[in-house]
């Protein structure tokens, strides 16, 4: 296996991630955009670990980072589902192209 | 049990250099010192309330047992010498390691050290029984006694660390406190803001600190060590390359100078007043700003090495202290708030030290900062001693006469400003000459050797002295001498009480602090004593060098000393006296004489500054016109009877001699105001609000691509990190 | 062009009698092709529930790719952490805030051509930046890496960052209840 196939998966993935984040309204559905975003990285990281392995297997780093990453992940969903809540709670909508409250 | 097994130990340092890890018991545990205020800030934070005098004891206790520890640290450290001379004592353990970097955590105990320790266990002990009276019935007692406790020991932390990430949690440690002792009284607007102000000028330096440690860490000697033994053995050594000692010493600089008030950052001084008044003489006289002090004298190789300027003999820290010296005495002039005035006299003294640490003058700037802590604490509590009576800070307003209400008082606050302003044979007079004598810029009547001649810093040093004396002869005359002009109808004050009565003397919980001072302020002097002169026996002089200086230590550059000079000695006290007494017969005689016959409340008016204020002034020329109306015909009556030789004397002496001394206190007067308008309030001022008026200009044109829609931006966001990418990979890979 | 010479080897390689034409490189071809049409309807769909059905897919796929590489402890987690709590936590989310029940027609018409310009030229600077830099760089995978190396490496050498990301998820927990409770 060559490690750009892993590589250009995991940049497809993030680039559609990134155009979910931009094109989407539904609040729900760019938090779900962000998990493509970071599960693309850890494609990346995981893809890395396996061409840096030496005979021993001894070097894990980038598998220890995925499992960080995919913790992180799991508690940015919890707070950013919280605060879409709220949003949706004193707006009646989680329509982001509505929140405009940093308008200059 | 474990700390200590670990303590007893660790590594030992390398033998042959001059630190050990076995000594005296006393010395080896340095570290209850910090720790026992450390417990008691604990024990009062959760006990205090329930206990019978409301935490104080425990605070008291705590560090009263730190002071006895501290002085048998002391008597240890005496003995603590072989053959070579003294070694100093280092003890530390791993706290953590992280890959293959190990930080330590210990003490570092050496006669700088022990000194320390000595200065700030015992001013804060009398701080805390002082603050017993002085905040006895405010509502948040147990918390100030706390914070109190703890910055001490924040402070004993700093000064025992052995390596430079610990020197920097005690450095914000202490920021901390101060933080929040200043804004004791956070309910009125100026206290917490005042708090704020001294809590983010010392963010900017604390910057600094933090860039700096980590441009030690990687420069010394590719050591990648925290440990300030190493760092300054491997930069006497020559290990460490001039560029990254100027990047370390300048990042360095910036916290001294926000931490010690150097020119430029000093402005949250004067405001940290308004704290409680023992902690004002806690931070100017024991903690705080000497922070910066003793970290330069700590990490004196970094500072002497990097702080050069190209090879010349001008050291850029000489020069800032020389500015701030000078500035920081001019602006005491205009002060009519009591402790704005020694706040402004800490940063001229600050100013000293750091002058004399530049100029090589390691032991004078060590010594000026103890004696320093002793006469200033005095000062301070003594003008907290005569706020207390009259329930307010301004000298104008509220002060004058007090003598006759609190004659103790003065007398220890005599003592102190005597000893500030140098006179013989009190504390400030010794160490005061030894920094003079270091400048090396006596060179006219003989060398005195030193790292190279600085005649300018010499000059400005000598000019500091003179404006010393004098702006402490103002602040004695308003606050002690003239009439009592408080008592009037003024509302509250920091405590909430209703004014009452005549002032009267403070109790012994606060006198005795100020007599114990007062003696320091005395007897501190003659612990360095300069030699060769035969006055006394040999080994009674520079003892206080001998003890504290590490010299011959593998971690202590190789600096030349000046020889003390007679001449340079009775000058400078020629020089001090005279800016007294121009500012004795200016304020006793002229003003006193102005108000009495004026029957003018001092408010505003004979302090020379009426000139400068035009509504005042219009005011002022009335009364004076009509004195001197009076005085014109008792002039002409006198003159045609006493005939012309009495004239001429009277002439003479109202002409010459009484316009001398009017003109030299009046520019004196003048040049502080304008450099209060000038500088103070103008350039410095003028430059923040300059850079913040070209940010919001910035920020009104760029409002436009401020949509609010989070999406946009975010848009922008992945399209500049694209076109980056792009630029970095046409540059550096196509 | 090295980016030229890179592609032709690549074809090359892939070509039935190219050294890149073994079984893994079938299933990843396969998984990946159905990884991106899933994605891709995550970010183009109407529906707010079938766009979390389409994440589960794109997940599953993550963690076939991380079995191919040789980790598996870390495709396990993928399964456990992301197909099994976030996903449900997404369809919590939609539940709470009634999206779900009629299609989300607000698929911003404006942005699309924005963030499609974005995407792409992200995607082209990163395509070349990786062919250039890692031109035909093989992964040889022997053995999957066990679990004991991965936990060993945890609890040993990358123990700081551990204890912080489980203090990174309790601060999460407590924000996330204080910043969703009715008050």
């Amino acid at each position: 296996m060559l490690l750009n196939q892993f590589l250009l998966l995991s940049a497809v993935l993030f680039c559609i991630g990134v155009y979910g984040v931009l094109a989407r309204k539904n609040g729900v559905l760019v938090l779900m955009s962000i998990e493509l975003i970071l599960n693309a990285v850890n494609i990346n990281l995981v893809a890395f670990a396996a061409l840096n392995t030496d005979a021993l297997n001894t070097d894990v780093s980038g598998d220890v980072f995925a499992l960080f990453t995919i913790a992180v992940a799991a508690a940015e969903v919890g707070i950013g589902l919280a605060i879409v809540l709220l949003i949706y709670r004193n707006r009646r909508s989680i329509d982001l192209s509505e929140i405009d409250l940093m308008k200059g | 049990m474990s700390f200590l097994v670990a303590l007893a130990e660790s590594d030992s340092v390398p033998t042959g250099s001059t630190v050990t890890d076995s000594a005296n018991w006393f010395l080896e545990y340095a570290w209850l010192v910090p720790l026992l205020p450390a417990l008691s800030f604990v024990g009062i934070l959760f006990f205090g309330k329930r206990m019978r005098y409301k935490g104080a004891e425990l605070g008291i206790a705590a560090v009263a047992l730190s002071f006895l520890l501290a002085v048998c640290a002391g008597f240890a450290w005496l003995a603590h010498h072989d053959d070579g001379g003294y070694v100093a004592v280092q003890k530390s353990t791993q706290w953590l390691q992280s890959g293959s970097v190990e930080f330590g955590a210990g003490i570092l105990v050496d006669g700088l050290s022990v000194m320390m320790l000595l200065v700030v266990t015992i001013v804060s002990l009398l701080v805390h029984v002082y603050s017993t009276d002085y905040v006895g019935d405010d509502k948040r007692y147990t918390h100030f006694f706390a914070f109190l406790s703890l910055f001490t020991a924040a402070m004993l932390f700093f000064v025992l660390s052995d390596n430079i990430l610990q020197m920097l949690v005690g450095w914000e440690l202490v920021g901390v406190c101060s933080f929040v002792l200043i804004g004791h009284w956070w309910e009125e607007k100026p206290n917490s803001d005042a708090a704020l102000k001294a809590f983010l000028t010392n963010r900017v330096g604390d910057v600094g600190l933090i860039i700096g440690t980590i441009a030690l860490f990687f420069a010394a000697g590719g050591g990648r060590t925290f440990d300030t033994v190493k760092i300054n053995e491997a930069i006497v050594g020559g290990d460490v390359s001039q560029a990254a000692l100027v990047v370390a010493s300048v990042c360095l600089m910036a916290a001294v100078m926000s931490k010690s008030g150097q020119f430029i950052l000093h402005t949250w001084l004067p405001d940290a007043m308004a704290g409680p008044t023992p902690v004002s003489a806690l931070i100017h006289a024991a903690t705080m700003v000497v922070a910066g002090v003793f970290m330069i004298a700590r990490l004196y190789p970094v500072f002497f090495e990097g702080m050069q300027i190209g090879g010349s003999s001008i050291n850029l820290m000489a020069t800032i202290g020389a500015i701030t010296l000078v500035f920081g005495g001019l602006l005491a002039f205009v002060q009519d708030d009591i402790k704005k005035v020694l706040a402004y006299s800490t940063v001229s003294q600050l100013g000293y030290m750091v002058m004399a640490l530049g100029v090589g003058a390691w032991t004078a700037a060590v010594f000026h900062l103890f004696t320093h802590a002793f006469f200033k604490a005095n000062l301070f509590l003594g003008s907290g001693s005569v706020a207390h009576a009259v329930h307010s800070f301004d000298m104008k307003k509220d002060m004058g006469g007090m003598r006759k209400f609190m004659p103790k008082t003065y007398v220890t606050f005599i003592i102190g400003s005597l000893a500030l302003a140098g006179l013989f044979p009190l504390a400030g007079f010794w160490s005061k000459d030894e920094i003079l004598v270091g400048t090396g810029g006596w060179g006219l009547f003989g060398d005195t050797g030193g790292n190279g001649a600085y005649t300018f810093h010499l000059l400005m040093g000598m000019f500091g002295a003179a404006l010393t004396a004098a702006y402490m002869t103002r602040c004695v005359y308003l606050t002690f001498h003239g009439e009592y002009r408080g008592g009037h109808d003024h509302a509250h004050d920091e405590h909430g009480h209703e004014a009452h009565g005549d002032p009267h003397e403070s109790g012994p919980r606060i006198l005795v602090p100020l007599y114990i001072l007062s003696g320091l302020a005395i007897v501190a002097g003659f612990a360095n004593l300069p030699g060769g002169f035969q006055l006394v026996p040999d080994s009674w002089t520079e003892r206080f060098g001998h003890y504290v200086e590490p010299v011959g230590s593998s971690y202590f550059p190789k600096i030349a000393h000046a020889t003390p000079s007679w001449s340079l000695a009775v000058v400078a006290s020629v020089v001090a006296l005279g800016g007294a007494v121009v500012a004795a017969y200016y304020y006793f005689v002229k003003v006193d004489r102005l108000s009495k016959e004026t029957e003018a409340s001092l408010t505003g008016l004979p302090d020379g500054l009426s000139k400068s204020n035009r509504l005042a002034g219009a005011g002022h020329r009335v009364l004076v016109n009509k004195y001197y109306l009076d005085h014109f015909y008792e002039r002409v009556i006198v003159a045609f009877t006493k005939g012309p030789l009495a004239r001429a004397a009277y002439w003479v002496n109202q002409n010459v001699i009484d316009r001398t001394v009017d003109k030299a206190g009046e520019t004196a007067v003048l040049a502080g105001r304008h450099v209060y308008d000038i500088v103070d309030q103008s350039v410095i001022d003028g430059f923040v609000d300059g850079s913040g008026r070209v940010s919001d200009a910035t920020g009104e044109e760029l409002r436009h691509i401020n949509s609010g829609k989070v999406q946009n931006y975010a848009a922008i966001l992945f399209a500049m990190a694209a076109v980056l990418a792009g630029a970095f990979l046409i540059i550096f890979a196509l | 062009m090295s980016l030229l010479a890179a592609l032709a080897a690549l074809s090359a390689a892939l070509s039935p009698d190219g050294d890149l034409y073994v079984a893994q490189n079938v299933f990843f071809a396969v998984i990946a092709v159905t990884m991106i049409f899933s994605a891709l309807r995550v970010v183009t769909t109407s529906n707010v529930v079938h766009a979390a059905l389409w994440l589960v897919v794109v997940l599953a796929g993550a963690a076939a790719q991380f079995i191919l590489l040789g980790s598996e402890f870390v495709a396990v987690t993928q399964v456990l952490v992301y197909i099994g709590a976030v996903v449900v936590l997404f369809l919590f989310g939609v539940m709470l805030t009634r999206a779900s029940l009629g299609d989300d027609e607000s698929v911003g018409e404006e942005k699309r051509g924005m963030a499609a310009v974005v995407g792409v030229l992200l995607f082209s600077v990163m395509a070349i930046a990786l062919i250039d830099s890692f031109e035909a760089d093989r992964l040889v995978i022997d053995e999957p890496r066990s679990v004991s190396t991965v936990s060993d490496a945890i609890f040993s050498q990358y123990i700081v960052a551990f204890e912080a990301v489980s203090v990174l998820l309790l601060a999460a927990l407590i924000g996330a209840i204080v910043v969703a409770r009715k008050d």
